[in-house]
């Protein structure tokens, strides 16, 4: 069974009187201790993906209109909400892009810790300070019982990214949802941060949701990969497959899109066409606009994932079912 | 293991910012010497507040009498002392009426939003469109006059300041990532508004706190002056001001003195609250 699954998970956001559907139709499996990467454009609905998952989708205007979501064998979309909130932060955390400002400015950052601690495993005021400052010094922060003393604009932002691991970390979940962990951060600190991540992966065994839209960063971090595209997924494998033989033209043209180091060029390749109104997405396949691959199926029928290669699934005509690409 | 030292970084920043604005640190001393006086009138009188001797009534400032007598032959300087003893109370016991109230109002309209945020700032705003001591008349007329009642009014009539004050900076706060991050990390809505969001909303409080002292007592001191609030023969300065008009040409000392008094303290609250708002600024951070 894996830690989580997600099966056609349809969220959408209603506002003026126009449907956005943020998610449409999503589904993926997590399992113990992997690192599974969602990669995508901004707006294509990684964030509202890992939003989804805890349940902080703000309504109104969203809501998660059907699908399902489960996590250790529990339907978290039936759970009732003091329920749910004792799976957030214990069983699900998740770190935000802006170091800067998930910590809340007016109090101590072992402060803090020791709060969420406390919530969570009913330790007494002491001993949440001490597991507090031991997170702290696990996650590589020296001087652990000066920094839980600092206040968070004492810190650097690499600093404060420690902070939020470590706090996050603390009630050891089974799984955290890193959303852009680096984006905010020097490429330096960022090596850094992935690199602690991973160790707490090996350490804690803890699974950890990457989302981002850095292809470098999924390369250096995870094991498989979801490709997300308006609201949908439209490729899923393992890294050294998504990488070496990406099949779906959007993924390709992701791919082509990096600036190749070797060589120089005038100009960058880029994919031509923007982002879908997601009030208004295209019929069939909602790339087929984009794509310079479509053919007569692809403003139709919407194609659904199929299996490529053993763990390798692809969502496009150009791959029909059980046949070899066209 | 020792807990962790009490926050001194932010308080010794705005009180090195306040230091550097000379109004404010005497609007602060003002306040000061006015606390203290409530404090500790009986012992510092000279005289008892309510101990007339009607042969020498209105006397001028003298020896015995530092700012005379008024027209029942009671010391000018222990009423005052005295006074300050009930001003002080008014306004504490209003302000945090206000304070409570609003605070309250203030973080459920702005937090949850929807309808509730509609009908309590509509609410606030029905409050608003009175002339403030208007309304103070209208409360005190239903409720009948006394220092409770007088209480009553200067802090409900308070309560819109906090509201509007406090759901303003909730609806910046609560979009912030810190609030959001506490939702992910279990936390419930009451710890989200009292612990996250009501502490960093502290500065304008207490900035609106100090300047609203200021206005509670002239309002408080307006209301005993028109005969709604303290009554006779506690020594209140605005109802000392109105047992004074009948004296104003013989013996100007007897209005003159509560009057300055209550210039004093308002200034001294409105100089020390605005120094609070410049130095509690972020914005004004060098």
């Amino acid at each position: 069974m894996p830690l989580l699954s997600v099966r056609d998970l349809r969220t959408h956001f209603f506002s003026a009187g126009k449907v956005v559907r943020a998610l449409d139709g999503v589904s993926f499996d997590i399992a113990e201790g992997e690192i599974f990467g969602i990669v995508g454009e901004t707006g294509c609905g990684k964030s509202v993906t890992a939003l989804s998952i805890l349940r902080l989708i703000p309504f109104p205007p969203g809501k998660i209109v059907s699908g399902s979501i489960r996590f250790k064998g529990t339907e978290l979309l039936e759970l009732p909400p003091e329920r749910m909130r004792s799976f957030r932060g214990k069983e699900i955390s998740m770190i935000f892009q802006e170091p800067m400002t998930s910590l809340n400015p007016v109090f101590r950052v072992g402060d803090q810790m020791r709060e969420v601690i406390a919530l969570h495993q009913g330790l007494g005021r002491e001993e949440a300070w001490k597991a507090a400052v031991a997170m702290l010094a696990r996650v590589r922060i020296p001087e652990a019982e000066k920094i839980a003393r600092c206040y968070p604009h004492q810190l650097s932002g690499g600093m404060r990214q420690r902070v939020m691991i470590a706090m996050e970390l603390s009630c050891r979940p089974a799984l955290l949802i890193a959303d852009e962990p680096t984006t905010a951060l020097d490429v330096t600190i960022q090596a850094q941060i992935l690199e602690l991540l991973r160790q707490m992966r090996r350490e804690l065994g803890t699974a950890i949701l990457l989302i981002t839209h850095d292809l470098g960063v999924v390369a250096q971090m995870c094991d498989r990969v979801a490709v997300m595209y308006a609201g949908g997924i439209v490729e899923e494998a393992g890294v050294v497959g998504i990488f070496e033989a990406p099949r779906h033209p959007y993924t390709q043209g992701l791919w082509g899109a990096i600036p190749p180091a070797e060589e120089e060029r005038e100009t960058l390749a880029v994919i031509p066409g923007t982002v879908p109104d997601l009030s208004q997405p295209p019929a069939g396949c909602p790339f087929h606009p984009r794509c310079g691959r479509r053919f007569e199926p692809c403003d139709r029928e919407r194609p659904a994932m199929r299996a490529v290669a053993p763990g390798h699934r692809v969502a496009c005509h150009l791959y029909p079912e059980g046949g070899v690409p066209s | 293991m020792s807990e962790p030292p009490a926050r001194t970084s932010q308080a010794a920043e705005v009180w090195r910012r306040l230091k550097r604005n000379r109004a404010a640190l005497a609007g602060g001393a003002i306040v000061a010497v006015f606390v203290f006086t409530a404090l500790f009138a009986p012992w510092i009188a000279p005289h008892a507040p309510d101990a007339g001797d009607l042969g020498r009534r209105l006397e001028p400032p003298s020896a015995e009498h530092w700012l005379g007598t008024d027209e029942l032959g009671r010391d000018i300087f222990s009423r005052i002392l005295h006074g300050a003893r009930v001003s002080l109370q008014i306004q504490l016991v209003a302000v945090l009426i206000a304070l409570v109230a609003g605070c309250l109002l203030g973080l459920l309209g702005g937090y949850y939003g929807g309808w509730a945020d509609h009908g309590i700032m509509r609410a606030m705003d029905i409050l608003l469109a009175f002339p403030g001591i208007f309304l103070a008349i209208s409360i005190i007329a239903v409720l009948g006059p006394g220092l409770l009642n007088l209480m009553l009014a200067a802090g409900i009539y308070s309560i819109p300041q906090f509201a509007r004050i406090v759901r303003g900076s909730i609806l910046s706060l609560k979009e912030k990532e810190f609030v959001e991050a506490a939702r992910a990390a279990g936390e419930g809505d009451a710890s989200i508004l009292f612990r996250h969001l009501l502490p960093n909303a502290m500065a304008p409080i207490i900035i609106q706190t100090t300047l609203r002292m200021a206005t509670v007592l002239l309002t408080a001191s307006g209301l005993s002056f028109l005969g709604l609030g303290v009554q006779p023969p506690h020594p209140e300065w605005g109802a000392m001001l109105s047992n004074a008009r009948p004296y104003l040409i013989t013996a100007p000392h007897v209005a003159t003195f509560p009057g300055l008094a209550i210039m004093l303290v308002v200034m001294g609250f409105n100089l020390f609250g605005d120094g609070l708002r410049d130095s509690l600024d972020p914005r004004l951070k060098d």
